[in-house]
Order: C-alpha cells, then structure tokens, then sequence
C-alpha cells in the first residue's frame, strides 16, 4: 500500500556543467509535515528548491507532487498544481503597494487568468481573501504603502504572504529569517506557524533554534545528498550528522535557552 | 531620487477629472482657431492614442519596443485601402469606424509579429523590435501594390454615404471624430490598467521571474498585452490615415518609433498621462519647433539624454514630484531655487544656442549671408565676436547654473527630509 | 566560377567588417550588460574622423589615430553619462545610447554636412588584390594587382575572357578584421588585463573586492569596443562611403548579428557576422526571381502567378530583408542564437 506524499524525490540528480551539484536525493515528505532542510553553504539546499519549484529541471530523476510527475514543467504550472515557494533574497513587485503585491498573488488560485474585461476593484473574494492575508501577516497597517519603502522585516513578511497568498498545500520557504534580528526572528517564527497551518512545509534554515522550534522532521543535506531524514531528536543524535555538520551549533543553542 | 510615487486620485475627483479632459477636448479648436491650430490638435489626438498604447507596453510593462511604429503604419495602410475600397464602392463600412478597421489591423499583425517578438525580454525583445521594423520597412519599399511605393497611398476621406450631413471634408469634421477616438481610447487604457491582466502586466515589469511563481505565464501576460497594444496603436493609424489622406513608407519607419519612444518617455512613462503630455509635446516639437530652428533634432537629443540621466520618471514624474511637495505645504521654501536654476540655465542655453545656430547656419544657408537672428540679436557667423560673445555667455552660464544646481538639490534634499519626517509624524501619530 | 570566388571573398570581407562591428558590441554588451544602441555612430564617427585626418596627416597615420580618439570619446561617454545610469538598471543605459545615437548623428551633420563626403583609399589600395581571368579557352588564371587590358580581351571574336578584379580595399579589410580578432583574442586569453576582463564579464563584484577598479576596466572596455568600432569606420568609410546614413545602413544589421550568433557570444557573433555578409553579397548580385526559376526549370505557370508581385521578386530584391528574415527564423527555432549561452 502506498500513501500518497506530499512531495516525493526519487533518485533527483542536477549537473551543471560536469559539476554534480545534486547526486541523488530520495525524499518523501507526507501531507502536513513540516521539514527544515539543512545543511553546510553549498550542499545544494537552493538548488534542491529551484528544482522542486521548476525554476530549472534536474539532469534525471523524478519530483512528484501529490502523486504527479512536475520535474519538467515551469514554474508556473506547478504553482498551479499546489505548491509555492519564496526566495532567500525577498522577490517582491517594488512598485506595488503591499496589497497589490497580495493581491496579484491570489488572482489566478481564484480563476481570474489573463482576464481584462472586469475591473479590480470589482471583485470581492479578492479583495477580502488579499484583506484577510493583509491582516494574517500582520502588514494591515502598510495597506498602501509600496513595497521598495517597507523595512527588511516588514518584506520578508510580505514575502511570506505573497507565496501563501494562492492557497497552495505545498510550501517551500527559502531562509525566511534570514538577516533578522533575534527578536524578529522568534515573532517571524510564531507569523511562519500561524499562516502555515496544516500545509506541508520545507524551510531551509542555518538557525538550529529556529529549526527545532519549528520542524516535525529535518532533512539534512550534505554535499548534494540527503545524510538523514527523521525527527529532531533523531537528527540530532545522528553520529553522521554530528560529523558532518551540527557540532558545536547544537550546545549553542541549547545552552542559549530556546 | 530613488522613492516612487502613486497617483491617487480621489473619487469624486475622478470624475472631475474625466469631466474636464473631455472638455478640453470639445473645446480647444474653439479656443485655438487658426487652421494651423486645427491641424496640431487633430494630430496630437492621433499622437496621444499612439503613445499611451506604446506606454502600455513600457511604462506598463517593461518592454522596451524600438518597432511601435510597425503597428500604427500597418493600421494606417489598412485603413487607407479600406477607405480606397469604400470610395470605389467595394465596401460599406461608415468613414466614422475605418480606425477601427485599423485597429483590428494593428491587432492582426501584433498577434502574428507578436508571437516571434515576445519569445524573449529585456534587451533581446528591444532588438527584435528593432529588427521587424526594419523588416517591414525594407518589405514596404519592395511590395508596391500595398505599400504603395514611394509615393505611397492616397485616399479621399470624403467618401460613402455622408452621416448627418458629415462628410469629414472639413478639418473641424475629422478633429471631433478624432477627439471622440481619443476619449474612448483613453478611457479604455486606463481601464486595462485596473484589470487582473494590466495589474499582472505591472507585476511582470517589477519581477517577471516571481510573477511565474504566482501561477502565472509570463510570456503569455507579455504577448497579450502586445496584441492589446497593437489594437490602440492600429487605430491611432486609422485615425493618421483619414487625418492626412496619404499614407507613405515613413509611417513605419525607424524615425517614427523612434518618436514615440522619445516622447513617451520624455513625457513620462511611470505615470499614465504622462505619455499624454509627451503626445502634445511631440507634436509641438514636430510642426512648430522643426520651423524655429534647424537644431531641433540635436536639442531634442539633448534634452531626452538629460531626462534619462536626471530625471527618468519625465515630465508626470517632476511634476508629481513637485505636487508631493506642494501638499505638504513646502513649495515656497524652494521656489527661489526653481528660479535661480531656471535664470542660470537659460543663460547658459542661450549661449550655447547661439553657437549651435552659427554652426548650422555655416553648414546650411551660408547662401544667404554671414548673419543669424537669435532671440532679437543679429549675430554674424563667421564673426570672431560674435562667437567670442556667445562663448562668454555659455560659460558663463554654466558656472552660474552649477552654483544654482548645487544649491538646489541642498534645499531639495531639506525638504524631502522634512517631507519624511511629517509622514512618519502622521504614520505614528494614527 | 570567378564570380562565385570573388562574390565569396567580397560576402568575407564584408562579414568581417561587420564581425569588427559587433565584436565590440558583444565585448560591451557581455562585460557590462549594455547593448551600445550608438554602436553603429561610433563606426560613423571613425569614418569622418579618418577623412578629416586624413586630409591632415595622411590616411596611415589616420588609421591608428581615428580609432583612437573614438575610442576616447566612447570613454568620455562611459564616463559622464552611462556611469550615471548603471545603477538604474538596463532599460535606462539602452536609451542613454539611444539619445545618443541621436545626437552624434547631428553633431556629425552639424560639423561635415548633410552630405557625402570625400574619404578615398590611399593609393596603394586603390587598385585591385588580384584580377581573375576566365579565358574560355585557357581557363582560369590569376594575376596580381589589376590585369592589363591586352589580358581582358581577346583578339578572337570566339574567344570569351572575362577579368574579375577583387579591390585591394576589400582585402584589407579582411586583413585588418583578422589581425584584430586575433589581437582580441590572444589580449582576452594571454594577458593580465584579459584574464581580468574575462573575469569581470561574470563576476563584476567579486572581481572589484578582490581590488580590481572594475568601473575603470569598464571604461577601457567601452573605450575599447567604441574604438574597434571606429577602426571599421576607417576602413568602411574609405572602402564604402562616408556619409550621414552609414551609421543606420550597418547599424541594425549588427544588432542581428549579435541576436542571432547569441548575445554575449563572440564566436557567434563571428558566424552569424560572414554568415550574413556572404549571404547579402551573393543575393545582391542574384538577379533570379521565382519566375526565372520556374523558366529555366520548365515549369508552366498561370497568368496570375506570372503577376503576382511574390513572384516577380528578384533576389537581389529581396537582399536587404534577408538579414531580418534570418532573424525572425531563428528566433522561431533556435531562440538562444546560433551559439548563444547567456539568455540576455
């Protein structure tokens, strides 16, 4: 009998060039699972998220999302299927106002396509869905101030929003503390659990006290393979992983109280 | 200058507004009553369609097109043959709607050119424009029967059944027509800006690569705001076509592109109007400013380098920007800047001027003797004072103009730091 | 068979100069992500350099120094307005040298005229490389320089000779164009400043914190390829014609040529620049339209089709859209360019 995950990779290898970035990942993440995907700098953990959200295809192997092959489609077609991501380095529209960025995000999860014959202003369940996120992200104060003049944190929030704003199941968030503070991070913590609720979700995180506040599971990649998959406790107990990447991070961070 | 602005109207003041353009455009050949008058009017109707259309495209969404004029030609030429076509006999469609036959030509070959075009963004999709203008530039010279050649295509917009005793014989006649055209079309771009697909065209300007990421097709979202724009600029082409009853080769060549590029972009890209002003001023520019003076074409290449160094945003945007600045009740404090900058660089322009107009006027009417009138003042080209003089008073201007510009952007820089710090009183203050 | 050798070396020669062109596009275009839409005014600008030095110190001299001060001037440019503009993004750098292609267009009219001017070879090269001769019964022969007369015609009235002349002027320009491209070549590959170039043209922050002063390899890269450009102008203007229109003549031609060889590719710029010279050359001198062909092959055709103005259209009609034409095709089935890697 076989359940149907979430996200599955199978074998998923990625060159460029004669470079072997990827060489080999098996992942199965059920539906509801919150992973945190780590990893040393250059083990390919952006590039495993590249792959999965279509931005380039792999060199061989399989991605299936809720079933159904996605390794060779665009971006575009697999967010339609369900599964969204946001970038390390916020990926946002500049001149837009906040609730235009929203906006656009949950215009085609509601069927609206390429459509020009009805006005914006006329469309309720957009407008009250985007209100609803506004208020989910906690940026209902900066309705309609543009996006470029927002703080760093109040992006990366935004950013959050926009990628949850189509309703998908899948999530994939790509360091999304990453340059806050300790007192942002924590507040952006409770914001990434509150608006994720009963989605599956992949973040790559370096920061372990965030990781295991927040992860069911961890996937720790390695020099483009996956070492370990299982629980924190697991994880952490794991001598290879010791070995290879946590060390001394984990006293860190349990010594520092979270 | 790095912040970004919004136009935000309110809505009773929408309507204000929409009140007003259309009376202007009743009545300004009332006002301006020469025939000369008449004429601009008529052709800066056309030029407004043409440039918000190409604006729909650039400011809109990001594409740079070198090949605008491809469109508006093309509608121009079809429009002619269908005119041709009613004078003969042959068709029985009103005079009054052979723009929009136009315009559905435009739309024909923005869907078939569109598709190649639109493979590619950014600077490749600017070269592709460039490359089928020339395509269809260099075809006009060889498909006579259609384009006419080098005389090109005539037409008698006096043709068909007369409507209510219209017969757009009259320049007045084809002024109203236009004018109604110019109404409709406008209100139409401005509504395609506030749909799901010209809010999703504005996204895909900020950030194409994260609009694929929303579920969107970005290619898709280029090509259909190309054959949205093709359809506009199609009809400004009919429009030309009954306006000037001929049609020749120029109207899709590079030059023409080239204005609407200029122009639209001096008028401002990131604002809506502003393509609106820079349809007037292009206008202006050609009819009026090309009899002043033999230079134009330099000091309108000037003057659009300094736009894009200084000033990107055009026009819409300084004025907007001064706008901004009234609201917050600032635009005393500066005022005496604006004229310190304003007196310095008209003494510096008039210097460099009088060189420029000298060196023309060896170059090309040295037939008519030595001297030159520039601004009242008889100078003499190839006298040694006259260059010396208008030497003096270029350089002169010049160091006056940078003492003022460096005072200016001080007050400037004072004042949008009192600005923020107002809005972030208010912010807090709710 | 002579025409076939000659009409092959002119489409070379002209290939190469367009390859002189775009190779600096492509320098430019690679190394600092601006397409230079004043490229081709540059190439204007060294033309009516050259004839104006060359009145003053001789055309040789004026080869080395037109280049030169083109190239200075394209510095000057890089320096005080394109700077100024990098970091508004792309868009706004390709319409400073769109304005640009404006004003040099009318600083040029304003100082030499409206018309042509006079810009001839030197003498050495006014005459021909080699001469062909195709003697119907002694065959094929060359001979250095230009034929003499006696050589070209036969006393014979059975006796067909025909001297095919290939320009001195052509082939220098061939000669230039490759001893450029191997200067280019071995600077990018061999020396110091190439390495850093080479470096730059992916990694421009990287190469500036390891203490490059990369705004400054900027400005000698645009100087540079302007300057190229310039040393085609010489050499263009003095084989063509130097007039006001040669900037827009070559210049959307180039603009093809980097689109379709692969923008950021010089080797494709290479092959799409002879691919296109040999192509438009050997049109231009194709006088067979649709019609000749369906005569010479038999083929009957109706009335209609013997009107119809598709048919009637001559090669050399067709010539100057060709380049267009390869254009759009590549684009419709090898977007990427003929040997293109960055997507631009």
């Amino acid at each position: 009998m076989s359940t149907t995950y979430a996200l599955e990779l199978k074998d998923l290898r990625k060159n460029f060039g004669k470079t072997e970035i990827i060489r080999g990942v098996n992942l199965a993440v059920a539906p509801g699972e919150r992973v945190a995907v780590i990893g040393p700098n250059g083990a390919g953990k952006s590039t495993l998220f590249n792959l999965i959200s279509g931005r380039f295809g792999p060199t061989s192997g399989d991605i299936l999302l809720n079933g159904q092959h996605i390794e060779h489609k665009t971006p575009y077609e697999i967010n339609r299927m369900g599964l969204s991501r946001s970038f390390q380095i916020t990926n946002i529209f500049p001149k837009l106002s906040v609730f235009e960025n929203l906006r656009c995000a949950v215009l085609w999860s509601l069927g609206y396509k390429y459509t020009f014959f009805k006005f914006l202003s006329g469309l309720k369940d957009a407008n009250e869905r985007t209100d609803q996120l506004l208020e989910m992200i906690r940026l209902d104060k900066k309705r309609d101030v543009l996006a470029v003049n927002l703080t760093y944190a109040e992006q990366r929030a935004l950013e959050i929003g926009v990628t949850i704003a189509g309703g998908a199941d899948v999530i994939l968030l790509d360091e999304p503390t990453a340059g806050m503070s300790k007192s942002e991070t924590s507040r952006f913590i409770q914001l990434i659990k509150d608006v994720t609720v009963g989605k599956t979700l992949l973040t790559v995180e370096h920061d372990m006290g965030v990781v295991f506040g927040l992860a069911d599971k961890i996937a720790v990649v390695v020099y483009g393979e996956v070492i370990a998959f299982d629980t924190p406790e697991a994880v952490r107990a794991n001598a290879k992983v010791q070995e290879a990447y946590l060390g001394s991070s984990v006293a860190d961070s349990q010594a520092g109280g979270h | 200058m790095a912040a970004v602005y919004k136009f935000k109207p309110y809505n009773v003041g929408r309507w204000v507004i929409w009140g007003l353009f259309a009376l202007v455009l009743l009545m300004a050949p009332l006002v301006f009553t020469s025939n000369l008058s008449t004429t601009m009017l008529a052709q800066m109707g056309i030029a407004i369609i043409a440039c918000l259309s190409y604006n729909s495209l650039l400011g809109q969404g990001g594409m740079l097109s070198f090949g605008h004029a491809v469109y508006t030609g093309l509608g121009s030429y079809m429009a002619i043959h269908a005119l041709n076509a009613v004078s003969g006999g042959k068709l029985y469609i009103p005079v009054s709607l052979l723009p929009i036959v136009g315009g559905l030509a435009g739309m024909g070959f923005a869907i078939l050119l569109g598709w190649v075009t639109t493979r590619k963004s950014g600077t490749p999709f600017a070269m592709i424009t460039l490359g089928v203008a020339e395509l269809v530039f260099a075809m006009s010279l060889m498909f006579s029967e259609f384009f006419g050649g080098e005389a090109g295509v005539s037409g008698n917009r006096v043709a068909g059944e007369s409507f209510f005793g219209i017969t757009y014989g009259p320049q007045i006649q084809v002024y109203y027509l236009i004018a109604i055209y110019t109404f409709v079309c406008v209100a139409l771009m401005f509504a395609f800006t506030q749909t799901p697909l010209g809010r999703i065209l504005n996204a895909v300007r900020d950030n194409p690569e994260r609009v694929e990421f929303i579920g969107y097709n970005t290619q898709r979202v280029r090509y259909i705001a190309f054959i949205i724009a093709g359809f506009f600029a199609g009809i400004a082409g009919g429009l030309g076509a009954l306006n000037f009853e001929i049609v020749t080769a120029e109207v899709v060549g590079a030059g023409r592109s080239g204005a609407y590029l200029l122009f639209t972009f001096l008028g401002g890209a990131t604002f809506f109007f502003g393509p609106i002003i820079g349809a007037i001023l292009m206008i202006i520019a050609f009819v009026l400013l090309s009899e002043l003076t033999k230079a134009w074409l330099l000091y309108l290449g000037l003057v659009f380098l300094f736009m894009v160094m200084y000033a990107p945003g055009g026009i819409a945007s300084l004025i907007m920007m001064n706008l901004r600045v009234a609201k917050f009740g600032k635009l005393r404090q500066i005022w005496t800047s604006y004229l310190g900058l304003g007196l310095t660089a008209l003494v510096m322009l008039a210097g460099a001027g009088a060189m420029i107009e000298m060196v023309y006027h060896l170059q090309l009417n040295s037939a008519l003797g030595d001297t030159v009138k520039f601004m009242g003042a008889t100078l003499n080209a190839k006298g040694l004072d006259s260059w010396f003089g208008s030497a003096f008073v270029m350089l002169t201007g010049l160091g006056l103009f940078e003492l003022a510009r460096r005072q200016f952007v001080h007050d400037w820089g004072e004042i949008q730091t009192e600005i923020e710090k107002e809005i972030k009183r208010r912010e807090t203050a709710v | 068979m002579e025409f076939f050798i000659i009409s092959m070396l002119n489409g070379l020669s002209y290939g190469l100069l367009l390859f002189m062109l775009s190779s600096g596009l492509t320098l430019i275009f690679s190394m600092m992500g601006v397409l230079n839409f004043a490229h081709a005014s540059f190439y204007m600008i060294g033309a009516y350099f050259g004839h104006t030095l060359t009145g003053w110190i001789g055309f040789w001299p004026a080869l080395v120094v037109a280049p030169l001060l083109v190239g200075a001037c394209g510095a000057v440019f890089e320096r005080i307005t394109l700077r100024k503009v990098h970091p508004f993004g792309h868009v706004p750098e390709l319409l400073v040298t769109f304005g640009l292609s404006y004003v040099a267009l009318e600083l040029v009219q304003l100082v030499w005229g409206r018309t042509a001017v006079e810009f001839p070879p030197p003498e050495i090269l006014r005459s021909s490389a080699f001469t062909l001769i195709n003697h119907s019964v002694n065959g094929l022969s060359l001979v250095w320089g230009n034929a003499p007369a006696e050589m070209c015609s036969a006393a014979d009235a059975a006796v067909r000779v025909v001297c095919s002349p290939f320009p001195a002027t052509r082939g220098f320009m061939m000669l230039v164009a490759l001893l450029m491209l191997v200067s280019l070549w071995l600077l990018l590959t061999r020396t110091r400043i190439g390495l850093v170039i080479q470096a730059a043209l992916t990694h421009p922050e990287m190469v500036e914190s390891l203490g490059h002063n990369v705004p400054r390899v900027f400005m000698l890269v645009f100087g540079a390829g302007t300057g190229l450009a310039g040393l085609a102008g010489v050499i263009g203007g003095s084989t063509f014609v130097t007039e006001p229109a040669m900037a827009a003549t070559v210049g959307s031609v180039i603009f093809v040529v980097v689109v379709v060889g692969g923008m950021g590719s010089l080797s494709g710029a290479f092959l799409a620049s002879v691919l296109i010279g040999v192509i438009q050359t050997f049109a231009v001198a194709i006088d067979y339209s649709f019609l000749t062909l369906a005569k010479d092959m038999g083929w009957a055709l109706s009335a209609a089709t013997q009107e119809n103005s598709f048919a009637k259209l001559t090669l050399s009609q067709v010539a100057p859209i060709l380049p267009y034409l390869f254009l759009v095709l590549i684009l419709i089935f090898r977007p990427k360019g003929l040997l293109g890697t960055r997507e631009g």
